[in-house]
């Protein structure tokens, strides 16, 4: 029993003393802010407000953010909040700085944390001094126990400790009992209290169900990339039929109606004609054979995963390190993104990297529940997936499946292109027999 | 000639059997489903098989699957494989036994009745057909390397088809030169390739891929 409570002990001293601490920035540093932010926002008629604005706000927000942050690490209640994206600083001094005001002041974000800063002089302050109590009154209980009731009586004052008037030597030493109890007491009451007052920040600091918000907003980005990614699918499936199958099918007909003509009366020119047309028949099986591997890989119908990435590794003009090891097959949508990303990767690879060798390994990350996709190559370095290569169409086709891309691409190279999406596998079976 | 045909669009099965019978072959079972394929090969014995790669029931890659299975059972027995795509990792699969008497082709050479009708000939007497799209991409890939800037284009041009599995007469005709001038292209490359010469059409076929896959693989 002892000894749990001397290992408790300085856990609990340390949240009271958070607590403190949080009390103290609540009194200083949010009213503070509160001041200069109202200060500012009056001096905006006058002008002057337009340049002090952006700064203050700006330090309120981050002022709010290292205390959301704070929360978060010492009590785990998360205050996510979602603001809105700042404009680029362009334009004069001034025009860019009423812009940035502009914004600020009109996000509702921003309001929230300024209503805060007056939440947290008033019941953020209570709350933090409260956990801060048993920091407190022990100290102050024994120092009375210890004299200083007599310090303060010689004032002609009456101390009152808590609920208890001290006013002799009998209800001093009471007080400095007390304040024990509070020290004996503060492993179960520290964490809580300081718990309390960041649930209650944390209710001000956020908006109603800012995760779900944040997350509809990434879902309405990824679900805008992957219908312009199928619309443009649709588009080259549409113009490569048009042009190529469709086309050959007409001039094979053609050719076959000429010959039907040409049966009795030339012979010969009629066998040409069915030549040309067994041609043409054959070049249309060709694109027809092209759109659909680039549609869904016939090996990737029949094998699964792996043995696509296998074969397509068998079709580039570089030699290619495969290493797959998946326990399971993806759902079809999933192992078509991944093929179709690590197949663009590669192909990055071969006509940009100048490379003479890749690598790729494909692995199931058990734990986190996601497939795991390296491309590798020796070649130059300094790819940048911002500059419109085709990896940033990898990074769309990936988000669709909330999956993500990384680039080190140092100058010189190696190149290591990572492709994470998380998926769950299907046992084998069910796919090959 | 005995044949076992796997087919299951009925139009494309048609037409094989059609084909088939006129050049003279019998057709020993024309099946539609793996399963049906897997019995007929075990019960018949054929002389030559003629499979689709994808076959219900599971529309994967189970007439390969089927092929190679009965490959194990029947060490050597001819398998002429067809396909609306070639993959190198499926002819890779049905290459490793080394024993010769395997075909794969793209479903559009049965277009040309002579030159099919030939590499199901040739498969079925323990030779190669190997499709020359197969055999393109390995060139192209090889092409970079430097033992194969040796090679002269005519010679390339021998290897090429050779890697398919034709015989010197076969090239010498598709080529429009002498049995003895091919015969000297294919011992030049040997030399060049560091290869030992045979006159063996399968392992020839063997050697060629063996070169070109070296460096290559996994």
């Amino acid at each position: 029993m002892v000894t749990k409570f001397s290992a408790a002990l300085p856990a609990a001293l340390a949240a009271a003393g958070r607590g403190l601490l949080l009390a103290g920035a609540a009194l200083l540093v949010s009213t503070s802010l509160l001041m200069l932010t109202l200060l500012s926002l009056g001096l905006i008629p006058l002008g002057i407000g337009v340049v002090t604005t952006p700064a203050v706000l700006g330090a309120v927000v981050s002022y709010a953010d290292r205390r959301r942050e704070a929360g978060r690490a010492w009590t785990g209640v998360p205050a996510p909040t979602v603001r809105r994206p700042l404009p680029p600083e362009e334009g004069g001094f001034l025009g860019a700085r009423a812009r940035r005001c502009g914004q600020l002041l009109s996000d509702p974000a921003t309001w929230r944390d300024v209503l805060w800063l007056w939440f947290d002089m008033v019941v953020g302050f209570t709350t933090a001094i409260l956990a801060g109590l048993p920091l407190i009154l022990p100290v102050v209980g024994v120092a009375l126990a210890a004299g200083l009731w007599r310090v303060v009586e010689r004032t002609g004052e009456t101390v009152t400790f808590l609920f208890l008037p001290v006013t002799g030597q009998p209800s001093a030493l009471l007080a400095g009992a007390l304040g024990l109890a509070f020290l004996a007491a503060a492993p179960l009451i520290a964490q809580p209290l300081l718990r309390l007052h960041v649930r209650v920040s944390a209710a001000v600091l956020s908006p109603p169900k800012a995760v779900l918000a944040r997350r509809v907003q990434r879902l309405e980005e990824t679900r805008g990339d992957a219908v312009d990614v199928s619309a443009a699918e649709l588009r080259r499936i549409e113009r490569d039929l048009h042009d190529g199958a469709q086309a050959r099918l007409v001039a094979m007909g053609m050719s076959l109606g000429t010959v039907e003509a040409l049966l009795e009366k030339d012979p010969e020119q009629a066998r040409r004609l069915l030549a040309a047309a067994r041609q043409s028949s054959a070049e249309a099986l060709t694109e027809l054979r092209d759109l659909v591997r680039g549609i869904h890989p016939p090996v990737l119908a029949e094998r699964g995963l792996g043995d696509a990435l296998r074969a397509l590794a068998l079709r580039l003009p570089l030699p290619v390190d495969v290493a797959v090891e998946l326990p399971g097959r993806a759902a079809a949508p999933v192992e078509s993104a991944a093929y179709f990303a690590v197949s663009e990767a590669l192909t990055n690879a071969v006509k940009h990297s100048g490379a003479d060798h890749l690598w790729l390994d494909v692995r199931y990350d058990g734990p986190a529940r996601a497939l795991r996709m390296t491309v590798t190559d020796n070649g130059r370095g300094g790819a940048d997936p911002a500059a419109g290569s085709g990896l940033s169409g990898v990074e769309r086709r990936l988000g669709t499946f909330d999956g993500v891309l990384a680039v080190s691409s140092p100058a010189g190279g190696p190149t290591m292109v990572t492709m994470e999406l998380p998926c769950v596998l299907s046992s084998q079976k069910t796919s090959s027999s | 000639m005995r044949v076992v045909l796997a087919e299951d669009l009925f139009l494309l099965r048609d037409g094989l059997v059609r084909m088939l019978e006129a050049f003279g072959f019998e057709i020993a079972a024309a099946v539609a489903s793996g399963p049906e394929l897997t019995r007929a090969l075990a019960e018949l014995r054929p002389d030559v098989a003629v499979v689709d790669v994808r076959l219900p029931p599971s529309f994967s890659d189970e007439g390969l699957q089927c092929a190679l299975a009965a490959r194990q059972e029947t060490p050597g027995l001819p398998v002429l494989v067809l396909s609306q795509h070639v993959e190198q990792l499926y002819a890779r699969e049905l290459l490793a036994d080394g024993r010769g008497g395997v075909g794969y082709l793209l479903k559009d050479r049965v277009f040309d009745a002579d030159q099919f009708i030939d590499a199901v000939r040739r498969v079925a007497a323990g030779g190669t057909a190997m499709d020359p799209q197969v055999i393109s991409q390995l060139l192209d890939r090889r092409s970079r390397d430097r033992p194969m800037g040796a090679l002269t284009p005519r010679e390339r041009e021998v290897m090429g088809l050779m890697a398919q599995g034709r015989s010197n007469t076969a090239i010498a005709g598709q080529l429009f030169i002498t049995e003895r001038a091919v015969a000297k292209h294919t011992s030049n490359i040997f030399a060049k390739l560091d290869l030992s010469p045979s006159d063996d059409d399968n392992r020839r076929v063997l050697a060629v891929l063996a070169y070109l896959d070296r460096g290559t693989g996994e």
